[in-house]
């Protein structure tokens, strides 16, 4: 007689193999979407008035304290009831990189408000424009600042990613747990998993300290 | 030339510049001493149009510095300017910190701008430092670098802005060598100055600044030894 549940088998590594794919895609559109729209938003409250700068913190910090599953759910319900559902790529897409955007653009304003006003008045002085000293001082002076915060929040994007699976995204949690189901063997199953995000994160990690090193200054 | 005219300025309520008048011909230096507060510092930071001004004006070559239409990164390629703090940029080597502004503001090709800029470093004395990173070198070898950067553009004029205030005593001597280096070669220059002994040997005139007005100016050995003015006096007497 046929069991209900079927091992795992090597017939399951195409699934794996999606699940794979599926988190590090969404982790890479989150974390460049997250970094170009948080070097926008960063620069400009380096450079606004306190009033632009309440307007922008205060959806920030909605973005940074809601908690992401939260977010997902919400923002997948919201726009099914409007009745034009999203796929759940690019739903989660929007609200991970979004969330990305939030911690990013404080990285980066910090990168930005640490470039002292004496060294740019000093490159002014050379005749270089507003637009000279930033894109020659400022921008590498403040990234090789931030970059170890930088790498940072990238590495917990791809470990947050995992959440998407709530909302029907089959990133490699999401794929773990369909196989979990049909087979009854999470701890072999949740294991190798964990394992992937720490071969992931884990060298990265490594890589920036190295990168980090070489480019102090 | 050099030309300030009445100028006035102020910060707030408070006024830091109250009529100064100065003109400094082509081949001149001129050193600028006062107490802290006086608005020495001030006046070079408006004769480089990082301030603005409340009256007065400041023609450079006969060009309003502060006139609306003046194109101020254009007017800045002539007049080089060191500052208290060095401000070498750090994730550049010496020689490139030197030919950047070369290569972007002036447009030289890279070589070209590489060039001078290895030039005006030996003539500072860090030939032997080009592809060093300038937080590697001590504060006098970076405010070498920054006087060699801003001569690498060329400048008709250089401001100097307290120099070698922030420097270690023993460092003093280097960047104070360098300035005198430029004024043997006619180069145009205000200093800004707590080195006495330097503004007496080195500038051809001397003017003191007191809360915002100059109250003494004349030849350099004259104000120094023997200034006329009794704030001067007072002055000098305590920082010696």
């Amino acid at each position: 007689m046929n069991s209900l549940f079927t091992p795992l088998s090597w017939s399951d590594s195409g699934l794996i193999l999606t699940g794979i794919w599926n988190t590090i895609i969404i982790s890479v559109v989150a974390i460049v979407v997250g970094t170009v729209l948080g070097l926008i938003v960063g620069f400009l409250r380096a450079e606004s008035n306190k009033a632009v700068n309440v307007l922008f913190g205060s959806v920030l910090d909605v973005l940074r304290s809601v908690p992401l599953i939260i977010q997902l759910i919400l923002f997948s319900t919201f726009v099914g009831a409007m009745g034009n559902p999203l796929a759940p790529f690019v739903a989660g897409s929007i609200v991970l990189s979004l969330y990305t955007m939030a911690f990013m653009s404080e990285v980066f304003r910090s990168g930005f408000e640490s470039v002292s006003p004496s060294m740019q008045i000093a490159a002014r002085s050379l005749g270089m424009t507003k637009w000279q000293t930033i894109y020659h001082i400022r921008l590498p002076i403040g990234l090789r600042a931030v970059f170890p915060s930088w790498l940072g929040v990238s590495l917990s994007v791809i470990k947050d990613s995992a959440l998407v699976s709530v909302i029907g995204y089959m990133e490699l949690l999401r794929t773990s747990e369909q196989l979990i189901s049909r087979t009854q063997q999470p701890l072999e199953i949740l294991i190798g998993v964990g394992i992937f995000y720490f071969i992931i994160s884990y060298p990265l990690s490594h890589y920036g300290r190295y990168v980090e090193r070489k480019m102090a200054i | 030339m050099i030309s300030v005219q009445n100028v006035h300025k102020s910060f707030g309520d408070l006024e830091v510049l109250k009529g100064v008048s100065l003109d400094v011909e082509k081949g001149e230096v001129v050193s600028v001493i006062g107490g802290s507060g006086s608005g020495k510092s001030t006046l070079l930071y408006c004769i480089n149009a990082i301030e603005t001004i409340n009256s007065g004006k400041i023609l450079v070559d006969g060009v309003d510095v502060h006139a609306k239409e003046t194109n101020k990164d254009k007017l800045r390629q002539k007049l080089g300017m060191v500052f208290q703090q060095w401000n070498s940029f750090p994730h550049m080597t010496v020689l490139e910190n030197a030919a950047l502004a070369p290569r972007i503001v002036k447009k030289m090709s890279r070589d070209e701008a590489m060039e001078i800029a290895k030039k005006e470093l030996e003539h500072v004395g860090l030939g032997d430092k080009l592809d060093v990173y300038p937080t590697k070198m001590s504060g006098g070898q970076q405010q070498r670098l920054a006087i060699a950067r801003a001569l690498a553009m060329k400048p008709d004029y250089m401001l100097l802005d307290e120099v070698t205030s922030a420097l270690d005593p023993e460092l003093v001597g280097e960047v104070l060598d360098t300035l005198r280096l430029l004024a043997e070669e006619g180069m145009t220059m205000i200093c800004v100055t707590h080195e006495m002994g330097f503004a007496r040997d080195v500038s051809d005139r001397v003017a003191y600044f007191h809360q915002g007005v100059i109250a003494e100016i004349g030849e350099a050995r004259q104000v120094i030894t023997d200034p006329q003015n009794p704030l001067t006096q007072k002055f000098l007497s305590k920082v010696r």
